[in-house]
């Protein structure tokens, strides 16, 4: 009878904080969401992708100043690349990433970034973040979206601060 | 109990209790058969991925037979391993789990072949445009890509055909019942039956994906389909698969490794509450695979986080009952210590061992899992190669290290025949263990350099300097793997063919330290728990679903391979 209250005992100190950890990283996420503001895309809108080329902003993808150090990249992923394909901006930016897909699902993903999202016909995706650190980042398409998947890399180049008014 | 087993059962009582049980039987091992026929296949095109990565295109040389390269290769990949292999062998696990731990056969045995031929015929089908390069749209198969519709029909009727064994379950349930109304459900039974009752129900997603929106689809019926939508259906079905696949690998690890380890299971109600909590929990959480996803919100992308958190509960009290029970195991073998009890396991016991590493490798599956279900965090690794080297710690051993753990004493007892070598049954695992230990590490590595998964990275433009000196790694951890697997294969085809042909009986049931009458009654009763499941899938995706159905695009299809 001892043998089973101590096992008894045993389960109990592993339900407790087996309870109590998840919860803790739970408690973590909440916050480094909605008050770091590191979150995921969400249902941003719908557009109709045969008419990508005359439905504002995908009828001029590129970047946009909206203010300065404040941007907007509009992009169209499409079989097999991205349009525009190369993305420069100074460091310290503020970067929105407004994307769609032309024909099938595709991914985009900036390394050494918090920029990570499906990009899906019809649908619009939308994150932002801001790149401190010059250099450049490969733009991958990481979802399988055809024969000639792996050719679809971008470039986002990052320079240094002064320069960069100059350069666009 | 008229069904309790002990070790010591003569010989000639189990060749009599195996002649009962001839039908289940030999559904079981055809089961198995294809299963292992679909691992072989489908591994084999792992290692050519590996290869391809470092540069060796070995899709060169068969592209008169597979004209597709490296992503028809990909999709076989992963249709063969994650949707054959495991769906052929749980079906004939569970069958020979449920009809041996409740002492009778099949309800029905023409349901049970029936069982057997919808989901062969359905994989007939499907092989089809997969071989033929109609199919490469992986086994996600998100549309616009376009498959031929004998894809989908086919892969339907597999899942179909799986529904079949809960009818004959349920009707064996009842059986049972009347002979032994005031018994507890026994443990593997229940287990088995509480697994193929998430399956279907979880199931319903993706068959609803496949006849409302892929099936007619792709027969030129209605001219697009929603991509969100279907997703959506996917991943309703494409999380609780992979408990799915993990419940019978814990049905194994509960029932049968105890016993193999020479102890008893440390807690029958701690495992019956962890069935049931997976049984409610599985379902409701699929969206976390759909963090990145626009047009579905925030916030049920956070709930759903949240249950998933919920259902690492269940999975972390299995943690504990079955080190609990190797413990009780050691210590009954003369274990001492805090821990040294360890070197008192039966390391020499083939099926043991297998399983037990199966273990060591899904505790960091684990823990990675619950890296992918952080909500912002998973935006670091999702659709890397993280992800590739998570599932193949989960999947791709805790599940088919463990499957083939079983085989080591299942084929013998269903052939009749000793395992041709135990030696090297424990070198195969060992070497799995080790090969996919480097391969998944080095593939979570990769992951965090932003390396993307189901990419063919040896025919990129340009390659990223930091993956180049990682690459050659994954195929050595990839082709140590293969060796572990030709070691398999001939041990297994030895055994069949010229295996000592003896009696072998089956590893019994083992007992419990805390047996189920420590439990509440309710645990065996399955229709609050139903209700409650219901309750939270119809919580947890209504709203969503409803909004998707009502913006409803019909995006044109595209064969873009």
């Amino acid at each position: 009878m001892n043998r089973k209250y101590l096992g008894y005992l045993f389960e109990v100190a592993w339900i407790l904080p087996s309870v109590a950890v998840p919860i803790a990283f739970l408690v973590a996420i909440v916050i480094t969401a909605f008050a770091v503001g590191i979150t995921v895309p969400g249902n941003v809108g719908r557009v109709d992708p045969k008419a990508l080329n005359t439905t504002a902003p995908f009828d001029q993808p590129g970047l946009r100043e909206l203010a300065p150090g404040r941007y907007e990249a509009v992009v169209i992923a499409q079989l097999f690349n991205f349009t525009p394909g190369e993305l420069e901006i100074p460091a310290g930016s503020k970067v929105t990433f407004i994307v769609s897909s032309r024909d099938v699902i595709h991914g985009l993903k900036i390394e050494k970034s918090p920029i990570n999202m499906m990009v899906v016909p019809g649908q619009i995706s939308r994150m932002t973040t801001t790149f401190d650190t010059p250099g450049e980042y490969y733009i991958y398409c990481h979802e399988y979206c055809g024969a000639g998947h792996h050719l679809m890399v971008g470039k986002l180049i990052v320079t240094p601060a002064q320069t960069a008014s100059t350069s666009r | 109990m008229a069904t309790a087993r002990v070790s010591g059962v003569s010989v000639a009582a189990e060749r009599a209790e195996v002649g009962v049980f001839a039908t289940e039987y030999r559904l079981t091992g055809l089961n198995l058969l294809i299963a292992f026929i679909a691992l072989a296949i489908g591994g084999l095109f792992g290692v050519m991925q590996a290869l391809q990565y470092n540069g060796i295109d070995l899709y060169r040389p068969i592209s008169p037979i597979l004209r597709g390269g490296y992503y028809q290769g990909l999709a076989l990949h992963g249709v063969l391993n994650v949707l054959v292999f495991t769906t052929f062998f749980i079906i004939g696990w569970l069958t020979f789990v449920t009809s041996r731990s409740l002492g009778i056969p099949l309800a029905s045995r023409t349901l049970g072949w029936t069982t057997f031929g919808v989901m062969t015929g359905g994989l007939l089908i499907a092989a089809l445009p997969l071989l033929l390069n109609n199919a490469t749209v992986l086994f996600t198969f998100y549309p616009p890509l376009k498959a031929d519709p004998l894809f989908y029909i086919g892969l339907t009727l597999v899942v179909v055909g799986t529904w079949l064994l809960l009818i004959n379950q349920v009707m064996m349930l009842r059986q049972w019942r009347a002979a032994n109304p005031a018994a507890r459900i026994p443990l593997p039974a229940f287990m088995a039956i509480v697994t193929m009752t998430m399956w279907v129900i979880c199931t319903f997603g993706v068959a609803a994906e496949m006849l409302f929106l892929l099936i007619p689809w792709s027969l030129g019926l209605v001219p697009g389909t929603d991509p969100v939508l279907a997703r959506t259906l996917f991943w309703f079905t494409g999380h609780p698969i992979v408990y799915f696949w993990l419940l019978p690998a814990y049905i194994s690890w509960y029932n049968f490794v105890p016993q193999q380890a020479g102890g008893r299971l440390f807690s029958d109600p701690m495992a019956r509450v962890s069935f049931i909590l997976f049984l409610i929990l599985s379902t409701p959480i699929g969206m976390h695979h759909q963090y990145t996803d626009p047009g579905i919100s925030e916030i049920w992308k956070l709930i759903h986080a949240i249950f998933t958190f919920g259902v690492f509960f269940p999975s972390l009290l299995t943690f504990f009952n079955v080190v609990a029970s190797l413990e009780n195991g050691g210590r009954a073998r003369g274990g001492k210590g805090w821990l040294v009890w360890v070197f008192n396991l039966p390391w020499r016991e083939p099926s043991f061992t297998t399983q037990v590493l199966a273990m060591i490798l899904f505790a960091f599956g684990g823990a990675g899992g619950l890296i992918n279900a952080s909500y912002n965090i998973n935006l670091v690794v999702h659709n890397t190669s993280w992800i590739s080297g998570h599932f193949h710690l989960t999947v791709g051993t805790a599940v088919t290290l463990s499957f083939m753990g079983i085989t080591y004493w299942l084929v013998p007892h269903l052939t009749g025949r000793k395992l041709w070598s135990p030696t090297m049954a424990l070198v195969q695992a060992w070497t799995w263990f080790v090969g996919m230990g480097i391969f998944s590490h080095w593939m979570h590595t990769l992951g965090l350099l932003s390396m993307p998964r189901r990419t063919a990275i040896g025919a990129m433009r340009e390659l990223h300097p930091e993956w180049e000196p990682l690459l050659p790694i994954i195929a050595v951890g990839a082709l140590i793997m293969f060796v572990s697997a030709i070691l398999y294969y001939l041990n297994m085809i030895l055994t069949m063919t010229a295996g000592k042909k003896e009696s072998v009986p089956m590893v019994p049931f083992a007992r419990a330290v805390s047996g189920p009458e420590d439990g509440p009654r309710v645990l065996d009763n399955f229709k609050p728990w139903l209700v409650i499941a219901f309750a939270l899938i119809v919580i947890n995706y209504t709203p969503t679903l409803i909004r998707l159905v009502s913006e409803m695009q019909f995006i044109p299809g595209l064969r873009s391979w």
